[in-house]
């Protein structure tokens, strides 16, 4: 066979590109971490490339204490929590009579076809809007989490990895007479562990970067979570700096919109870029998982 | 909507393909059926009540949020009325004829084909070229680095990018600072509306364009290692094996993606824009979807706003009818 430690010309360009690719896409962020450590003089006035000049913590200071960066966050979390929790639970309870035949479930290509039909059409913002409002979910966290309850596409990743588990541990069961709900509770649901965690990771990210829903259905900025409020960050940090008050008149004597705002953007994609590496590993396992075999 | 797409695509591609109609019916299993007379429904119901009382929230969540919106698109062809809701007095295709009277609509179509196509264009051209440079590249560590790297953007809200964004671009951004220092002219990334549509296009291609890498780099290890093998031996040089092995291999893919990608024609990104555009740039930046906002949120036309949603899951749904019948018929692809 051949030799590879030969290093051709093509090497050279391809792992220039590579790095050049790279740094594009993480660079932008480095350079938004280097502004919320920068001090606000700094920053206007052009030094601050990728490190920090002048470090300083107020930036994140005002945004622990003075903005209400904090209460969004609490509120984006108990969505996280309660979203999430709803999906999974809905998720299974649906994924699982699914993956019966239709001898066993009765209208089992009707169930499906109902589910599927959402996937290809749907209403639209402006009815969708009017039902949660009719419904009275306005300014509570259901309206963020109940109209989305039941992810189709996710469900039918986790009904097709029910299918691909063996029948004889279900029969075995059935046979000691254990009832449909103790099946799936007891047997279904441990073998469904690692098709849970894919989709339950999907689920936790679409709640956490999910902010339109919260600015149409929240009408209170308190009930805002992390992305929504942090969107209105993006147009008007100045009056939320102005109204800050005297209290912090020492606090924010260092930062203004630009780093303030950094901060903020920094704090809302940190969880995000922590547990992206491994959403990549369990993407790759859900897609395998979920195709159907044969 | 892309992500699906993405999704849909990638299991194709991932060894075991999703056969939607297998996943419709279950294989016969001729045994069983024989041996056993069907029972009648009510003591087949009485067995198997727990399963259908399990589906009864799905079902009952599902009908309420996405079945009644689907019928509320009925007040596209009535004067919305708040008190009578969805059965407002019907005015036919009033709110349509008004639609295309506003001197704006037409020019927002146009807006939103034109950053949309350049987007599935470069959304499908960048990945590949990506992809297949990275699987030049031999060793496995460093591949996965780049990869994981490139794929970050993806993952993170268009609140956080638009953030992101907007500090680089801006007029004293480092972006600006950069091509003043190269003796360039600053350029107004945000509020030239010549420019802007560009600077939509081209930050989607690198928001997504790690995501799409991977779907192509699936296709490209599942190509069998013999084939290369075999041009080793006919004396073929590694850029021969490209053209002529990797390309046409990967071509399936490329074709799937891009009729995958049809029906988002009419998709130019609500998230990205709504969070960087301004009035200075509607000319160019206003898509439908902002529209659909402003007109049906914002002002309370809920009636000409579902007007316009109708119109546009209409033109989208009939493409992707026209682009799945075109992948079957000339390609052999059948996604559904």
């Amino acid at each position: 066979m051949q030799k590879k430690k030969k290093i051709r010309p093509f090497d050279i360009l391809n792992y220039t590109i590579m790095i050049l690719v790279g740094m594009l896409c993480i660079l932008p962020f480095v350079h938004l971490l280097a502004v919320s450590f920068s001090e606000s003089s700094a920053v206007s006035a052009g030094k601050v490339g990728l490190l920090p000049v002048d470090f300083t913590l107020q930036s994140y200071e005002f945004a622990l204490t003075g903005g209400k960066f904090l209460r969004a966050l609490l509120v984006s979390v108990k969505r996280v929590i309660l979203g999430c929790g709803t999906n999974m639970v809905l998720m299974v309870l649906t994924a699982y009579p699914l993956s019966k035949t239709k001898r066993d479930l009765m209208g089992r290509n009707i169930y499906m076809g109902f589910f599927v039909v959402t996937m290809i059409i749907n209403g639209g913002l402006i009815p969708t809007y009017l039902v949660v409002t009719k419904a009275g979910l306005l300014n509570s966290m259901w309206a963020l989490i109940l109209p989305g309850a039941l992810p189709v596409y996710n469900m039918i990743i986790l009904m097709n990895f029910i299918r691909g588990l063996p029948e004889e541990l279900e029969e075995a069961a059935k046979i000691d007479g254990a009832g449909k709900l103790t099946v799936l509770i007891r047997i279904v649901l441990p073998l469904l562990k690692p098709a849970l965690a894919t989709v339950g990771l999907f689920c936790m990210v679409n709640h956490w970067n999910d902010w339109f829903s919260g600015m149409i259905y929240m009408q209170s900025p308190e009930n805002y979570p992390l992305q929504t409020y942090l969107q209105t960050l993006l147009r008007n940090f100045d009056e939320i700096l102005k109204s800050a008050g005297s209290d912090y008149a020492q606090l924010i004597s260092m930062m203004n919109a630009r780093t303030g705002r950094a901060a903020q953007l920094f704090l809302g994609a940190l969880p995000i870029m922590l547990v992206y590496p491994f959403l990549q590993k369990y993407f790759t396992t859900g897609l395998v998982i979920g195709s159907v075999k044969g | 909507m892309m992500d699906m797409v993405f999704l849909y695509a990638s299991m194709g591609l991932c060894g075991n393909t999703i056969n939607f109609r297998k996943m419709w019916r279950w294989p016969r299993q001729k045994g069983r059926e024989t041996m056993q007379k069907k029972p009648g429904y009510l003591s087949r119901f009485k067995r198997q009540w727990q399963y259908h009382l399990m589906l009864l929230p799905g079902v009952v969540l599902v009908l309420i949020f996405s079945y009644i919106p689907l019928y509320g698109l009925i007040m596209a062809f009535e004067k919305y009325n708040p008190a009578l809701g969805f059965n407002s007095p019907w005015i036919g295709l009033g709110n349509f004829t008004y639609l295309f009277k506003q001197p704006n609509f037409l020019k927002t179509i146009w807006n939103t084909f034109y950053i949309a196509v350049f987007k599935i264009l470069g959304g499908i051209i960048v990945p590949v070229i990506f992809a297949l440079l990275l699987n030049e590249i031999k060793a496995s560590g460093v591949k996965k680095l780049f990869q994981t790297l490139v794929y970050m953007p993806h993952f993170l809200s268009w609140v956080i990018l638009a953030g992101v964004l907007m500090d680089l671009l801006s007029a004293d951004g480092l972006i600006n600072q950069i091509l003043l220092s190269l003796g360039l002219r600053g350029m107004n990334f945000l509020g030239d509306p010549k420019i802007f549509p560009w600077t939509m296009i081209i930050s989607d291609i690198w928001k997504s364009f790690g995501f799409g890498t991977v779907v192509y780099l699936a296709a490209l290890t599942s190509i069998d290692p013999g084939l290369y093998e075999a041009a080793i031996m006919d004396g073929a040089s590694r850029w021969k094996q490209t053209t002529y092995i990797t390309i046409p291999m990967l071509m399936p893919t490329i074709v799937l993606m891009t009729i995958l990608s049809i029906g988002n024609i009419l998709n130019a990104g609500f998230d990205q824009v709504y969070n960087l555009y301004s009035p200075i740039v509607y000319s160019t930046g206003d898509i439908i979807d902002t529209y659909v906002y402003r007109l049906g949120i914002e002002q309370a036309q809920y009636a000409v706003g579902t007007a316009v949603g109708l119109f546009k899951s209409l033109v989208s749904g009939a493409l992707i009818c026209i682009s799945y019948y075109m992948a079957d018929k000339f390609a052999g692809y059948r996604v559904f």
